[in-house]
């Protein structure tokens, strides 16, 4: 149990010298209070799995501190470090039984027997295990395996947090909720830090209650999966979560108004202090521009096509050579493929040079 | 439909047919003709049913005892490289790098005792034994032992079995290392997040995943050493005595030496059974190991653990609207 605090935390896997722009982890500062659910988000190679095994140790970071609970951990090795950590194959050891394998942490920890027993029936217990406690743990299915593997971090009654490395990569659908259900149960039962490292944001959104999104090296947003889709802080995390993701456009953006090619989009807030010399955008969800019928005073978009999802229809237009995804209502259709575009001004966003500007109100 | 009859394919098989005779066929049946003969020279050849074999079985007779004692030899020759080279292969491919370029360094040395020719692998050990002009024998006679492969039984010994260990242990190595290469990341990962020691990490992942090749270097290693016959032959020639004499070098005296055809075909067909019903025990030891995990798959379904009981029922989390 513990609060995880990174301190100017960075990686580079070629060296403290490499250039920063190189780093596979750019310098991070911030908190995981303990007891939270944490989804680290990002498409591959961002730097995700880097950060969580530089906590878990398995990779010693090229610069910055690591604290549990205010102490600092960063030269410790993975095994002094309470974390349990579930990768993205099953690992189980293929001689020892099911309950062996839980009791393989403790018993390389030389807990005593009683004790060991007793955790294993408990953990056992818990993931519903029990029935397989004394088979073989090789003929198991791939979801029970992955249950093993997180039984060998809970089974340990002072471990801090626990690592998950998109664990549910070999799992059947059907049982990826199953699953993800008893993982959210387990983290209300048992006030353990979780953090769960995965590149679907269904995922991400559904188990945490703070999602940290990861760019490139970077953390550029993190925040509960309402503030993510309310108010991106940076365009990727608009593009990356929403599906379809943010329309991004470039504009002019001057006090109230954004200038979209030469038509004017109405602002909630006044932009009068914008960055000179940025590159300045607008971002909207598809779920806040509608298409209607072309009529002055819109901006005009010609439809490539429609996205029927069941519950919701996506148009898919195009304003120039920009792309954007708008709603489009129930019995719209368009005679002679073009349409207008209404903008909801509240959910309009300007970012400078992909950075979210607050405006004035 | 009817089938093209077509006799004239046989043709196609023709030639296999003729050199599998004449190759194998012809001369085994010779050595089976043999082996029922006796012959004193001048191709006159007498009559003597299972004679031989009787002989061959009996340790009082010469040709019995000469068979069973290098027979003796032959396996506990076999055993002893057996118990040095798999723990020794095994230590070396683990302590081989895991990557970079002394990966391939490693792999190019660990490969050059095996890519010597045999006799040349004997013609090197004869030479750096030999206690006059050998660097090992000189140093070993300096140093105050008084080491002579060719006139002291245990230094013969110790002499081969040194060479083969030098020999083959790369072999062993190298298959240890593919079966060793072949485990994720993850699972030694894993075992530091379970605190696991070397030893547990050895006892539990590595050996496990490496049974399997194991086995086959223990058969290959077996087969190997059990019909060993151009190592030891050109370094000790089978002595001091008879000390280091092996079933082939025997069986070569016989036939070769002393021209007794008959006791020879009688003693290589018994040879062959033995290496048969060796390969036929091992094959089936590693086939039914396979079997068994079948068996046991199919007997026992993959185990599905039931969703949640006892547990404050979680209801099915969806994705929040508009998101997913």
């Amino acid at each position: 149990m513990a609060r995880i605090d990174l301190v100017d935390l960075a990686h580079s896997y070629g060296g403290n010298n490499a250039p920063q722009e190189s780093f596979a982890l750019k310098p991070v500062t911030m908190t995981w209070r303990q007891g939270g659910a944490y989804a680290l988000l990002g498409p591959s190679g961002c730097g995700k799995t880097t950060l969580l095994n530089v906590i878990s140790g398995i990779i010693t970071p090229s610069r910055g501190q690591i604290l549990f609970d205010g102490k600092d951990i960063t030269p410790l090795s993975t095994q002094k470090r309470n974390i349990a950590q579930v990768f993205q194959f099953p690992v189980i050891y293929d001689t020892m039984t099911v309950g062996q394998n839980l009791a393989f942490p403790l018993k390389n920890r030389g807990v005593p027997k009683a004790e060991i027993d007793k955790r294993v029936a408990e953990i056992g217990r818990v993931l519903d295990l029990e029935p397989y406690l004394n088979r073989k743990a090789t003929r198991l299915t791939a979801d029970a395996k992955q249950k093993i593997s997180l039984g060998r971090g809970l089974v340990r009654s002072d471990v801090a947090a626990v690592l998950f490395d998109e664990p549910l990569t070999v799992i059947d659908p059907e049982l990826k909720w199953q699953l993800r259900s008893k993982l959210k149960a387990l983290h209300r039962e048992l006030d353990l830090t979780m953090i769960y490292v995965t590149h679907d944001q269904t995922e991400a959104l559904t188990f945490a209650d703070t999602v940290v999104v990861m760019h490139d090296g970077r953390v550029v947003q993190s925040g509960t999966p309402a503030e993510l889709f309310d108010k991106p802080a940076h365009t990727f995390v608009g593009y990356f979560i929403g599906s379809p993701g943010m329309n991004i456009l470039p504009a002019e953006v001057q006090g109230r108004e954004a200038k979209v090619g030469g038509h004017v989009i109405a602002l909630n807030r006044a932009y009068d202090n914008l960055p000179a010399g940025a590159k300045i955008e607008i971002g909207v969800r598809p779920e806040f521009v509608e298409v209607v019928g072309p009529a002055p005073g819109l901006l005009t978009a010609r439809i490539e096509r429609i996205d029927d999802l069941g519950r919701i229809r996506f148009a898919r237009v195009r304003v120039g050579d920009a792309k954007l995804a708008a709603r489009a209502p129930a019995g719209f259709t368009s005679a002679d493929g073009t349409a207008g575009l209404k903008f909801d001004p509240s959910h309009v966003h300007v970012y400078a040079d992909s950075l979210l500007v607050e405006g004035a109100a | 439909m009817d089938k093209t009859v077509n006799q004239k394919a046989w043709f196609l098989v023709l030639p296999v047919f003729l050199v599998v005779a004449f190759s194998a066929v012809l001369p085994l049946m010779t050595v089976v003709n043999y082996s029922m003969q006796d012959t004193f020279g001048n191709n006159q050849f007498f009559w003597n049913g299972v004679g031989w074999f009787k002989e061959l079985l009996d340790p009082s007779t010469d040709l019995g005892g000469r068979f069973l004692a290098s027979l003796g030899r032959n396996l506990f020759f076999s055993l002893v490289i057996l118990a040095i080279e798999v723990p020794l292969g095994i230590v070396v491919a683990l302590s081989m790098p895991r990557e970079g370029w002394t990966v391939a360094a490693c792999l190019v040395i660990l490969a050059l005792p095996l890519l010597i020719p045999w006799n040349v692998v004997g013609t090197i050990w004869q030479i750096f034994g030999r206690p006059d002009i050998g660097l090992l024998g000189y140093v070993l006679n300096a140093a105050g032992f008084d080491y002579n492969y060719v006139s002291n039984d245990i230094d013969a010994w110790v002499t081969v079995i040194v060479m083969d260990v030098w020999h083959w242990t790369s072999l062993v190595a190298l298959l240890c290392y593919a079966g060793l290469k072949s485990i994720p990341e993850a699972y030694y990962q894993a075992a530091q997040i379970d605190g696991a020691s070397r030893w547990a990490v050895f006892k539990a992942i590595q050996l496990p995943k490496m049974n399997r090749v194991l086995l086959i270097a223990v058969l290959l290693r077996f087969m190997d050493s059990f019909m060993i016959y151009t190592e030891p032959f050109v370094v000790t020639g089978g002595g001091p005595g008879n000390s280091t004499t092996f079933v082939s070098i025997e069986l070569v005296k016989i036939a070769l030496g002393q021209f007794d055809l008959g006791k020879a075909a009688a003693l290589s067909l018994v040879y062959n059974l033995i290496i048969l019903i060796v390969c036929w025990i091992f094959y089936t030891v590693m086939t039914n190991a396979g079997v068994e995990r079948k068996v046991q798959a199919s007997s026992e379904p993959a185990v599905e653990p039931k969703p949640s009981v006892g547990l404050k029922p979680v209801p099915a989390l969806k994705p929040k609207e508009g998101v997913a």
